[in-house]
């Protein structure tokens, strides 16, 4: 019995423990020389992506002189809103929130209005109904990044004649960036008169696991030969594909054009090695952005309800050279 | 029909169904394999070697079941095998070196196999209940594997023989089939041809008394879930050489309920005790083919988890004796004077 009620706390530090981390010791001295004290509750570290975006904050924030406490919430909700709460009573000038998910959040975003501490939304937002109870989102236009997508593939494909055939490898099912660039993609498509057919479109769930299994389905159902092109909603799922699609030995950029979006390290490599045909980017290196906005937040101007990160596209003959440049 | 048939029966009347439902929306290639590049391809064939990780899983998992265990670790621990392999062999210069690829390949297995290990001694000698004892390192594990490769996905070169574990074949057939048709084997070997695969039995089915019977069953128990770390480890090898990568967050997860959902199709207890090898492995069968079914059938992606759920569904009902009872009741003859037991006395699942 002793031993079983050890195990427990044993497990119970594991999965509680760590919360602690990253809330520090309380006290706010920022304001008197206009550097902040701003509280970062950061999703986790769950991707190259997500890892990139922490330390893109970590480093505009020291560059800009504020202090950042940060807390990782290891993709936990109930321990978002803790380290929200702690930002609270730490009194800090701001909070900068990336949500794990998109409900649940009224409660603890009221007790900060309620103190008087702003709240910006980085990344991921919340649900229209808390719309009133934070400042601003910055985060990527996951819409706009699909009608980059679309204005590419119309372009291209504008002079096929037979029609556009296009296999579609979405993200994680009912998700933001999966739904959205989905309807960006196909809206612009529709606008354009493109004269495409959809032969396939199957969530890869993001991963590069299930983006080559169901391309590997995709290709033992519908075959490749006439198959004009590939958009993945992330680099992961794109890079499992072209492997999929190789081993069934056809040129992967060639043989069948492939569109990716995120723009990580990997996916420009496999656009230096003419495996990828265009890439759109999802920013995560928008800290020197956020830091701007947190300033002017503070400062009492006026934002917009939605701040755009800036965001590039790249084709082929830009990889080389871009290559250098990333970051995740 | 003896008992062990009948229990197959379902299952396997059930993957044929599906298969049938594949050949009859895509036709017969669906079943028929080709050679592709010197190596087995074709829809069918695909199943079965990407079902390969999760075969391996699943046969551990059947002989944790056994001993009225579970392990909720193996997802973890394929991720921990994963990061071992690929973060050793992408911090070399030549990534093609065999001793290499062997040695890091090797620590791979020795460390899953100590977590597996671990996980039995925790269960054996320390009496934590196996979901507590497995539930830690579910969560923790994949925290380990951050660890390893420090958040990042390390990527194996494409020519490194490392991604053969994958991709690579033997004889035409590709050597995932291979690695889990030789685990297969051995495990069968070694639980029906010698005394260990009743030990099994009796330790899940009474360990007190077997322990009284004379029956090491401490040791047992650990070996057991010694197996069981060590498949979850070579499942994650594979899995990362087919991908030519590691990814500490997503490799491997939930194949844990996947495979306890394949042990439980294939007709084995959750209560310990009799154990089927091969219903298990017309469980993972069933789980392959029903992904890409539902791909084939042009089911939205939103349809994945519910197309699952109802099929399983149909599996568990169609093995419940007393389901079948009550559905063919109005078809069987009026049973005169009310015989005591409908249902034949091998149904009742051994305790």
């Amino acid at each position: 019995m002793f031993k079983k009620a050890l195990a427990g706390i044993g497990a119970g530090a594991l999965l509680f423990g760590l919360t602690a981390c990253g809330g520090g010791d309380g006290g706010s001295d920022g304001g008197d020389d206009g550097s902040l004290v701003i509280g970062f509750a950061q999703v986790g570290a769950e991707s190259a992506w997500r890892t990139a975006n922490s330390k893109s904050i970590q480093d505009a924030a020291e560059a800009a002189g504020h202090e950042l406490k940060f807390n990782d919430a290891q993709q936990d909700q109930e321990k978002q809103i803790e380290a929200v709460r702690g930002f609270i009573n730490q009194q800090v000038d701001v909070i900068v929130l990336a949500p794990v998910v998109e409900t649940g959040w009224t409660d603890v975003l009221q007790e900060a209005e309620d103190a008087g501490i702003p709240v910006v939304l980085a990344d991921r937002g919340v649900e229209a109904a808390d719309e009133d109870l934070y400042v601003t989102r910055l985060g990527s236009d996951f819409a706009e990044e699909g009608r980059k997508a679309g204005a590419w593939a119309a372009e291209t494909f504008a002079a096929d004649a037979d029609g556009t055939r296009i296999l579609e490898l979405q993200g994680t099912t009912g998700s933001a960036p999966a739904n959205d660039r989905k309807s960006g993609f196909f809206e612009v498509l529709d606008s354009e008169g493109l004269n495409y057919e959809i032969v396939d479109s199957q969530s890869g769930n993001f991963t590069a696991e299930e983006g080559k299994a169901v391309m590997e389905t995709f290709i033992t159902t519908h075959g490749l030969d006439g198959i004009d092109l590939l958009y993945a909603h992330n680099d992961e799922m794109g890079l499992g594909a072209i492997q999929a699609i190789e081993e069934a030995g056809k040129v992967p950029g060639k043989d069948i054009q492939i569109i990716i979006v995120d723009g990580s390290k990997a996916g420009f490599q496999a656009g230096v090695d003419g495996k990828v045909n265009y890439i759109v980017e999802c920013n995560p290196a928008f800290g020197p952005q956020l830091m701007d906005v947190l300033e002017s937040v503070v400062a009492g101007d006026e934002v917009e309800k939605f701040t755009p990160v800036e965001e590039g596209v790249f084709d082929a003959t830009q990889f080389e050279a871009e290559l250098p440049n990333r970051q995740f | 029909m003896n008992s062990y048939a009948k229990r197959l029966m379902w299952p396997v009347l059930i993957l044929v169904a599906l298969i049938v439902v594949n050949i009859a929306a895509t036709g017969i290639d669906f079943i028929i394999p080709s050679v592709n590049d010197g190596r087995l391809g074709g829809a069918f064939v695909n199943i079965l070697r990407r079902s390969a990780p999760l075969m391996l899983i699943a046969l551990g998992m059947t002989l944790v079941i056994a001993t009225k265990g579970i392990d909720l670790s193996v997802g973890a621990v394929y991720a921990i095998g994963a990061a071992i392999a690929c973060q050793m062999i992408i911090g070399q210069e030549d990534q093609s070196a065999a001793g290499l690829i062997f040695s890091a390949v090797a620590l791979a297995l020795v460390v899953t196999a100590v977590i597996g290990a671990w996980n039995g001694t925790m269960v054996a000698y320390f009496g934590i209940q196996p979901i507590v004892a497995t539930l830690i390192l579910m969560i923790a594990g994949r925290g380990i594997a951050q660890l390893i490769t420090g958040g990042q996905i390390p990527k194996v070169q494409d020519s490194s023989p490392f991604t053969q574990l994958g991709r690579g074949e033997i004889f035409t057939i590709p050597l995932p089939i291979w690695i889990a048709a030789l685990v297969f084997v051995a495990i069968a070997l070694l639980t029906r041809k010698t005394a260990l695969g009743l030990l099994l039995e009796s330790v899940g089915g009474n360990p007190e008394a077997s322990r009284l019977a004379g029956i090491r069953s401490k040791g047992i128990t650990v070996l057991v879930y010694l197996v069981c770390g060590l498949c979850a480890g070579l499942a994650g090898l594979i899995g990362a050489a087919n991908l030519g990568s590691a990814d500490a967050n997503n490799g491997g997860l939930w194949i844990e309920l996947d495979a306890i959902l394949a042990v439980v199709i294939g007709g084995t207890a959750l209560l310990g005790g009799r154990f089927y090898l091969l219903g298990t492995t017309i469980g993972v069968v069933i789980i392959g083919t029903l992904e890409d079914t539902i791909i084939n059938v042009g089911l939205s992606s939103q349809w994945q988890f519910t197309a699952k759920a109802i099929v399983v569904f149909a599996v568990a009902l169609l093995q419940s004796p007393e389901f079948r009872g009550w559905i063919l009741k109005p078809f069987k003859p009026k049973p005169e004077a009310a015989a005591p037991a409908p249902a034949p006395a091998e149904e009742v699942p051994a305790k």
